[in-house]
């Protein structure tokens, strides 16, 4: 139980499947993205289901976070990007139920496996990509050629910007993932020292107080982050979007 | 609160025809919205939780930007080392994409952070 590492293992729970040679197996991981769903859609859709004027708490929660991801759209995207809202209220909602079930004891972080954030990450970054040759066909190519720059630094300026779009998947991903990662394990090591120096007796309980005190500080700390990293996710998704429906700056 | 004062008399004189009513209610409803527009930008300029707020998103500001520096050299490394195994010109196709990598993640710092919002034409 020491081990700060231990809690990232994925375990499987039963095999759902073969295709090919590679087994698809129910692992922890994807339970409590189940549970993520279910819990998100159950915030929202029991407390809604009796639309009452004045709202009870759990309906004021559900329109709260409505509204909070409708002004970060708007303020990014503009009002066309309202119609990204499912997919940018989706992916929040997803992030925030999952990082703070992560926070749960027995919980298990589902966003501090990159596999989970890359794939978050390459969803938005096909869409911006399909969304803006969808709707501006070549002129798309406008995000890669700013206006005012002398013809002769172009060339040069255009591969920077191609490998500026291309790195955007690639910090969008480890962003979340690196603080969810680096949060737990900070707050393992820490627990740790708790129960190391608890060993050595009457001293040793004194001592364990300075790293509880720690603990709770940090999970605290690990509660914003939770929410902060969700909010950063989605605040990037509306200025990726923002370039496919405006693009060249 | 003054101007809701004023409001009360006029609308009960216009009981009577239903057009002028539905008027006055649609001006009383604009003055609302005006009303509202402003109280919701005075208590976002003024809330208490606004400094706590940007002082926390500081860590995450800064760990965004290291991100993006970071990204833009991984990017440019990973595609000039395909290129050089593809195009068989090693070492320049690397050489010249981490520079290039390099100079694509100090835009994306600057970008993030808001730097080159300047010379930005409008859309």
């Amino acid at each position: 139980m020491g081990d700060p590492i231990h809690q990232f293992e994925l375990k499987k729970l039963f095999i759902l499947g073969h295709i090919g040679p590679y087994e698809i197996a129910f692992t922890n991981s994807a339970l409590f993205m189940l549970i993520a769903l279910l819990a998100a859609a159950a915030l929202m859709l029991i407390p809604t289901r009796q639309r009452a004027l004045v709202p009870s708490r759990a309906q004021s929660v559900a329109e709260m976070s409505y509204e909070f991801v409708a002004n970060t759209i708007r303020s990014t995207a503009g009002a066309e990007g309202m119609k990204f809202f499912p997919l940018v209220f989706s992916l929040f909602m997803f992030i925030l139920v999952v990082n703070l079930l992560g926070l749960l004891p027995y919980g298990f972080t589902v966003t501090s496996h990159i596999i989970v954030t890359v794939a978050l990450a390459l969803l938005v970054f096909v869409t911006v990509l399909v969304y803006g040759f969808w709707k501006n066909g070549l002129r798309f190519f406008k995000l890669f050629v700013p206006s005012g720059i002398p013809i002769y630094i172009l060339p040069l300026i255009v591969f920077i910007e191609v490998l500026s779009f291309l790195s955007r998947p690639i910090s969008h991903s480890v962003r979340l993932f690196a603080n969810m990662l680096a949060g737990h394990i900070t707050l393992k090591v820490f627990a740790g020292f708790i129960v190391m120096l608890s060993a050595f007796g009457f001293t040793g309980w004194l001592g364990a107080v300075l790293p509880l005190t720690l603990v709770v500080a940090l999970t605290a700390l690990e509660l914003l982050v939770a929410f902060l990293q969700a909010y950063v996710f989605a605040i990037l998704t509306c200025i990726y979007l923002n370039d496919a429906i405006h693009p060249g700056h | 609160m003054s101007k809701a004062m004023a409001d009360g008399p006029r609308d009960n004189g216009d009981h009577g025809s239903s057009r002028t009513d539905e008027a006055a209610l649609s001006a009383r409803l604009k003055r609302l919205g005006e009303r509202l527009a402003q109280r919701t930008s005075h208590a976002a300029e003024d809330s208490p939780g606004a400094r706590p707020a940007t002082d926390a998103s500081a860590m995450a500001r800064g760990f965004r930007l290291s991100t993006e520096l970071v990204a833009g050299v991984l990017v440019g490394a990973a595609l000039g080392w395909l290129l050089d195994r593809w195009l068989g010109i090693s070492p320049w196709g690397l050489i010249v994409f981490l520079l290039l990598g390099f100079a694509a993640g100090v835009l994306n710092v600057m970008r993030a952070a808001g730097v080159n919002m300047g010379p930005k034409a409008p859309d």
